[in-house]
């Protein structure tokens, strides 16, 4: 995927507090895209920004109902949608 | 062969469980942050017993209830997202359900996220079919806007659905009660399996007849080829002896059971290879959405939206404590806090149980002069052994009985998390698992606890990180040293009505070096000897709590204090003996005590500190509320430990030794980076079993105690400082 083609494309890592995204890709294999999978990280789930640590990472987000912070490196791996404006 | 035994182990304990008069085996299940231990409490009461998964160092907690002249016999199962096997616990939790062959499996749901916790769910029906769902946190969900139609869900799952508020017992009868109908079979259930996207539909329905073959008409079958096309070690083993086909079929009613053949086994392996060659890639992708798909599908009929609330108060709260401007302020000003009520609180109870501990000390040392004794006897008895115990339990319990609680409260109410939040970007950097924040915490009240806390940690490398360094959080046994040097050299200085604030002060002071420190060593250790880079870490945020006053007792007073005291106790009797010994047996006039401190006292003036003080460092290795006590003694030439003094006596006790303001903070200094006590290396050893590892968990700490001390005193000395 050419992220750079399609401005409407971020990673997780990217949004600011308070955007709503939609999940379009993960871009991990292995024991992590397991664990994000579990956790309800779908293509196709909504994720909002909820908060930034003080010292600017991790950033905490809503995903199905549960608040869960996840550091940049981590969250740079989803591609994502924005689903506001 | 291994396998073999394994499975008659199994059998066996499921065996045992019910030989010792228990009628039903009861499994609980659920995601973390559920409330799940809290429904274990509530079921069982205090009829629980924790220990460890055999060969594990996951924490196993059993407990039992009666319930109709029936007992019933309750296994916490570790908290997990997913039966897929990814993690220890999640082997732990579906090896339990597939081969202890559980009467009922209970799974804890948090209501306030019902689509991420209907996968497990979903997996779990997949594996069993006697379940019982328990929808905890209603009343949580409720404030959230959302409402669950129980009936709805009850027939979607075909199982029974409870409503649940398990911290203040609402709902637990009903949940007794369906858990002792399934299992009696006057429920009887009907478990929904999961729609499968239709790719994967299509190779399951090739090869599911395929595995029937082989093993017999399996109530999980369809699970157990999913398991097999992703190559699972583990349940292909059990095919292999065998031990599937005997397990799940005999006690889960399947008609054919049979052992396979080996060219059976062979040629089924060949086709699932290649089966899974078509899918391999995204087969995990394909279950998962699969089951995500049918947990919304779920969700959406039975969990309506009533209202979004506008008065959110977690996100107001959160807003603050995680800001940029107040974050880091809050943070420091609770740990003052808790460091200040504990040292105030701790104070007038401390002095009263020592009074009365040294009053029995008294009546002991009559009973054994009108026994008539040897005085060597008594000595090393009552003035040796006993005068230590009696010095920890009366230093050490108050202060715990305040900190445990304290910190139970934090920890309920949600806040910690939220700490790790804050500070995780020094992790990152030290390249470790955010979770280390919460282990530290945890060894602010006792090291030992820390270490063991640190399971919590997933990745291997860094939960070994998080062992090593967790000695850099002085743990109570220490604060009496600290409090004391900060008291008497310190807070002196200022008028006494603040004294107990700055002896706070400078408590937050010398604990944030030591956490500057923890950070240091992880991050050289992630650079040298244990190499890598910080692997996924995700960080669940729970809503906040209103903490439950009981559950904080029982978890802070029965659970930790009690325990530590008493492995202290332990330790400190051996101790107290050898304290005793030292300072009574003569060898060319002197005791061995003032022997032994000549020989380290040129080490002991170099690093700031003086050799009376490294011997008791030495001879408090098992315990370091003994440390004081035996410092005193070697000062004052006395034959044992000496009571409470008064502060003044106390500082002019010192003084006359040489002890300085340098002596004061390097000896606070080396009693936050030193080697841990001996519980704590014991317990390293517990979970690491390694010597090369233990030794260095004591090594490490040394090492940076000699010379930072080292550091210090050199420059304070240059620049003027005596």
């Amino acid at each position: 995927m050419h992220l750079s083609k399609h401005s409407e494309y971020k990673t997780l890592a990217e949004i600011k507090v308070g955007h709503r995204v939609i999940v379009v890709r993960l871009l991990v294999e292995g024991l992590t895209r397991r664990r994000l999978l579990d956790l309800g990280l779908l293509p196709g789930t909504e994720v909002v920004a909820v908060m930034k640590s003080p010292l600017g990472d991790p950033t905490a987000y809503d995903i199905r109902g549960t608040v869960l912070a996840l550091r940049s490196e981590d969250a740079s791996k989803i591609v994502v949608k924005s689903l506001s404006s | 062969m291994n396998i073999r035994r394994k499975n008659r182990d199994y059998h066996q304990e499921r065996h045992e469980d019910l030989e010792r008069g228990h009628d039903y085996l009861v499994a609980l299940a659920g995601n973390p942050n559920t409330g799940k231990s809290t429904v274990f409490n509530g079921l069982t009461g205090l009829r629980q017993h924790v220990g460890n998964w055999p060969g594990k160092t996951v924490a196993r907690a059993e407990g039992s209830f009666r319930y109709m002249d029936k007992r019933y016999k309750l296994i916490d199962l570790p908290g997990t997202y997913s039966l897929l096997a990814t993690a220890t616990d999640e082997e732990i939790a579906r090896n339990f359900l597939l081969f202890n062959n559980p009467d009922v499996v209970v799974v804890v749901v948090d209501s306030t996220a019902p689509e991420r916790n209907l996968n497990l769910v979903l997996q779990v029906l997949e594996i069993s079919n006697n379940v019982v769902i328990c929808l905890n946190l209603v009343d949580e969900a409720a404030r959230k806007g959302l409402q669950v139609n129980v009936k709805q869900l009850s027939i979607d799952l075909g199982v029974p659905v409870v409503p649940t508020v398990a911290n203040v017992g609402k709902g637990l009868n009903n949940l007794v009660k369906a858990i002792a109908g399934v299992a009696s079979g006057k429920i009887v259930t009907s478990p929904h399996h999961f729609v499968l996207r239709t790719k994967i539909r299509e190779v399951l329905d090739e090869v599911v007849p395929q595995v029937e073959k082989v093993t017999g008409d399996l109530p999980n079958i369809r699970w157990i080829t999913m398991r097999l096309l992703e190559g699972d070690t583990r349940i292909h083993q059990t095919l292999d002896t065998g031990e599937l086909a005997s397990l799940v079929g005999t006690n889960q009613g399947a008609s054919v059971t049979k052992e396979p053949t080996k060219d059976e086994l062979k040629e089924l392996f060949d086709r699932m290879k290649a089966a899974a060659a078509l899918i391999q890639k995204s087969l995990y992708d394909y279950i998962v959405s699969s089951i995500y798909a049918d947990a919304e599908a779920i969700a959406s009929k039975s969990v309506i939206k009533v209202e979004a609330l506008k008065n959110d108060l977690d996100s107001k709260i959160d807003r603050i404590v995680t800001s940029r401007f107040m974050g880091f302020p809050i943070m420091i000003v609770l740990l003052m806090a808790v460091f200040w009520i504990t040292i105030e609180g701790a104070n007038v109870p401390s002095q009263f149980l020592a009074k009365g501990l040294f009053w029995l000390e008294d009546q002991l040392s009559m009973l054994f002069r009108w026994f008539g004794a040897p005085q060597w006897l008594e000595g090393l008895v009552v003035h040796g052994t006993y005068r230590s115990l009696a010095w920890v339990v009366s230093v050490m319990l108050p202060p715990m009985a305040i900190f445990f609680p304290l910190f139970t409260f934090l920890e309920d109410l949600g806040y910690l998390p939220r700490i790790a939040f804050n500070i995780d970007r020094f992790f990152k950097w030290a390249g470790t698992d955010g979770k280390q924040t919460l282990t530290m915490c945890m060894g602010f009240g006792c090291n030992a606890a820390g270490v063991t806390s640190c399971r919590s940690i997933n990745s291997p490398r860094e939960r070994l990180i998080a062992i090593l360094t967790n000695n850099f959080v002085p743990c109570n046994g220490r604060w009496p040293t600290l409090i004391l040097m900060a008291t008497i050299f310190v807070a002196a200085a200022f008028p006494p009505a603040v004294s107990s604030l700055t002896a706070s002060f400078t408590l937050v002071a010398i604990t944030l070096m030591g956490i500057a420190i923890t950070f240091v060593i992880s991050a050289m250790l992630s650079r040298t000897l244990l190499k890598g880079e910080s692997s996924f870490f995700v960080l669940e945020m729970p809503s906040y709590r209103r903490p439950q006053f009981s559950r904080i007792l029982y978890t802070s007073l029965i659970d930790r204090t009690i325990k530590i005291l008493y492995r202290a106790i332990v330790w400190a009797a051996p101790a107290g003996a050898l304290i005793w010994v030292m300072g009574n047996v003569h060898i060319g006039g002197e005791t061995l005590m003032t022997h032994a401190a000549g020989v380290l006292s040129p080490v002991g003036l170099l690093i700031g500190l003086d050799g009376i003080i490294l011997v008791a460092y030495i001879i408090a290795i098992p315990a370091n509320e003994i440390i004081i006590p035996t410092i005193i003694m070697g000062y004052m030439g006395t034959s044992m430990m000496t009571e409470f003094q008064s502060t003044a006596e106390l500082h002019a006790l010192f003084v006359a030794q040489g002890f300085t303001l340098v002596t004061a903070i390097c000896l606070m200094l080396f009693s936050v980076l030193h080697y841990p006590c001996a519980t704590t290396t014991h317990t390293i050893w517990k979970e690491t079993r390694s010597a090369k590892w233990t030794i260095l968990s004591n090594l490490i700490p040394l090492v940076a105690a000699v010379l930072v001390c080292f550091g210090v005193a050199q420059s304070l000395r240059t620049l003027g400082f005596s």
